[in-house]
């Protein structure tokens, strides 16, 4: 049963995502963007996937909604929507889903629309796409759609362009575009990065509401922990293409166990912070994807790294609470992690003072 | 503005075309009125040339004169068969326009959805082997085309006139004493503007193909995609428009090599166009008409490109609301 509308009586969760691997073929080799993702997301949900640029969320989002270009994809695992398998399918074969059952907003609403067609034409388009409907009454719905998005004057707004509008604006326009045609799952790709700070909370405040009144899943993606912090119910911390820790959202934020994660959090803009600067930022940069290293991806970077770190990648493990799953031999806040944090800050003082006295041998 | 520009780029093409009957050596009533000059109706030729051009009067005179003339519509005449240049133009100028505009059409025609189709398949063996003859046609000069049209389609073949010309709906238009007829007028045409459109194409295809694979990368291709539209409708209705930028630029570009282009094509075809009728006072060496006949293809040329100005605003509304924010 390929078939998205005889799949409504479906019992089971709305996406199951196993072991989804995502390589590109490049002339430098494997780009290893996802490398063996699970979750699960059940209606109605929310799951925040979270991590620095370059991890692998869009790539992920893409992959799932089977959205990438295929010259050089190499596409593995199972991607179970309402029970049907998505991996194998063609575009053509995905256009049953894509719109009606799957819509995405992207993270640039400046791109992300036709600069060169109405957005009328740009709503519309998609309802009669997916729905029987004439002209005037597809308009009509367009413009309820925009209402419903809370965009002032929605009738002229439809005869307007893109380049008339603002950004928060066009992330609204999107919004409705993606709402058109009734999707139950809702990929949101960083939908407020590129927006001030001013319009973020109320962008991302309508998409919770519109998600609660079509009773929509949703995966919003970020890489700022604060932005799913009050909105998912559980959140995926990506790391070098694989989820490094998976957990309810109040369990996360209680009980973090990858210093990753913690890092994350560390470097969350506080916006009670006047100069909005992050109070810090992870040092080092995100492993190469297409040679990693060859034990815990973030080893190189880590406060915690111990010599078995560099040498083998932990598993996800679970821990004590139910749904809470990471991958770290010395994890935050157990006694091997704290001692293993303590060794570092003594090897480092070790290592400053060494330096200090070659100072002072030198001079 | 933009008519300051056209009457600016006007006035030069204008004065260039002055200086130029001016600068070639020798007497220009010698060269105007070679064969002629004993007898007593020859004198009063002279006379005619010499007050016409106001050769007895100071250069800036002439060059006033003839400025004044060419804004009132008084292009000069063939001074061998004493022909007004504007009664050469109003059986020239509607050939040669419909056989540009044809030819134009006839190439966009077959150049878009090649353009289309080789950027949606780029790379794949359709799309080298569609590039790859469209370049062939590219190399094959027109005189050449022509020729092959017209024996094996028209002379051998019998299936369209191998030469000829039969007025059309323009004709009428520009001289009222010629009758149209529209069905032989497009048989006519169908051979010359094939022949003229032909190393167009492959040119359009390239550029609209590249343009479009550009655009086809673009995010809000993916948001169409996404919103679950057919290919069809993302090539032709999302892709398209953003990508005849630079296509309606290099047509409006190319009038200046389909001028040049149609007159081979008129000769080969014998119609009796600008192209044929710059030939004949060519070879006459009857400047002035000359002159004017250039003057006239130059201002199409430029109103041509003036249009496709106008067009870019209709293609993109971010040019039309810039523009009308100045
Ligand atoms: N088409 C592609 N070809 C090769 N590498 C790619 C491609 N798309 C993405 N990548 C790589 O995959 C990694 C993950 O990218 P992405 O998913 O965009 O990160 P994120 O969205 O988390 O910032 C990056 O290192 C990026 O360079
Ligand atoms: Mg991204």
């Amino acid at each position: 049963m390929t078939d998205a509308r005889f799949a409504a009586e479906y019992e089971g969760p709305l996406l199951e995502v196993s072991d989804v691997k995502t390589y590109f073929e490049t002339d430098r080799g494997l780009v290893r963007s996802v490398d063996g993702v699970s979750f699960t997301l059940e209606r109605g949900k929310t799951i925040g996937i979270v991590g620095e640029s370059g991890c692998g969320k869009t790539v992920l989002s893409r992959s799932i909604m089977g959205l990438l270009p295929r010259r050089g994809l190499v596409r593995q695992g199972s991607i179970r929507f309402e029970g049907n398998e998505l991996i194998h399918l063609t575009p053509k074969e995905m256009r049953a889903y894509w719109g009606s059952q799957l819509a995405m907003i992207f993270q640039d609403p400046m791109t992300s629309l036709n600069p060169v067609m109405k957005i009328g034409k740009q709503i519309t388009e998609s309802i009669r796409e997916h729905l029987d409907v004439d002209k005037d009454f597809a308009y009509e719905l367009a413009e309820n759609l925009l209402r419903s998005v809370r965009i002032p004057e929605p009738a002229r707004r439809l005869r307007e362009y893109p380049h008339q509008l603002s950004g928060g604006m066009r992330q609204r326009v999107c919004i409705a575009v993606a709402l058109a045609a009734g999707p139950k799952l809702l990929f949101a790709d960083e939908p407020t990065t590129a927006l001030d700070v001013t319009v973020q909370a109320q962008v991302l405040d309508l998409m919770a509401q519109q998600q609660s009144e079509r009773f929509m899943a949703m995966v919003l993606i970020t890489h700022d922990l604060g932005v799913v912090a009050g909105r998912a119910d559980e959140i995926a911390v990506m790391y070098a293409g694989r989820i490094v820790e998976k957990a309810p959202t109040s369990v996360l934020f209680r009980d973090m166990k990858m210093p990753y994660t913690q890092a994350l959090l560390s470097s969350i803009p506080k916006l009670a912070d006047e100069s909005h600067v992050r109070l810090a930022t992870i040092p080092g940069r995100p492993p190469d994807l297409v040679n990693p290293p060859k034990g815990c991806k973030f080893a190189p970077r880590c406060a915690y790294v111990q010599d078995r770190c560099k040498e083998e990648e932990p598993p996800l493990t679970p821990s004590t609470s139910p749904g809470h799953e990471f991958r770290c031999w010395f994890p935050v806040g157990t006694p091997e992690g704290e001692a293993a944090l303590e060794r570092n800050k003594q090897k480092g003082l070790r290592a400053t003072e060494a330096l200090v006295a070659a100072d002072t041998v030198e001079t | 503005m933009r008519v300051v520009q056209f009457v600016v780029v006007l006035w030069l093409v204008a004065t260039f075309t002055f200086a130029l009957i001016r600068i070639i050596p020798g007497d220009p009533i010698d060269i105007l009125l070679p064969t002629q000059k004993s007898n007593l109706q020859a004198k009063a030729k002279v006379k005619e040339v010499k007050e016409d051009l106001g050769l007895d009067k100071s250069i800036f005179t002439q060059y006033v004169n003839y400025l004044g003339d060419v804004v009132t519509g008084d292009l000069g005449k063939d001074y061998g068969s004493g022909r007004p240049v504007t009664d050469i133009l109003k059986k020239a100028l509607p050939v040669s326009l419909q056989l540009m505009l044809y030819a134009q059409i006839l190439a966009l025609a077959i150049a878009i959805p090649l353009g289309v189709f080789t950027a949606y398949r780029a790379g794949t063996r359709a799309d080298r082997a569609l590039n790859a003859t469209a370049f062939g046609f590219l190399a094959m000069p027109n005189f050449v085309l022509g020729l092959l049209l017209s024996f094996i389609i028209g002379a051998e073949l019998k299936w369209l006139p191998s030469v000829g010309y039969t007025p059309g709906w323009l004709d009428p238009i520009f001289d009222s004493s010629r009758t149209g007829n529209f069905g032989d007028h497009i048989q006519s045409m169908i051979l010359p503007s094939l022949t003229l459109a032909v190393g167009q194409i492959a040119v359009y295809m390239r550029l609209l193909r590249s343009d479009m694979i550009a655009t086809l990368q673009e995010n809000f291709i993916t948001m169409a995609r996404s919103k679950g539209l057919s290919d069809r409708r993302i090539l032709w209705r999302h892709a398209l428009r953003p990508s005849s930028i630079t296509l309606l630029t290099v047509a409006g570009l190319n009038v200046g090599t389909l001028i040049g282009g149609a007159v081979v094509v008129e000769v080969i075809f014998n119609m009796g166009g600008m192209g044929k009728a710059i030939v004949i006072e060519l070879n006459e060496k009857q400047y002035v008409a000359l002159q004017s006949l250039i003057l006239v293809m130059a201002a199409l040329f430029v109103l041509v490109n003036f249009l496709v100005d106008v067009l870019y605003a209709i293609v993109d509304p971010r040019i039309r609301h810039a523009r009308a924010a100045h």
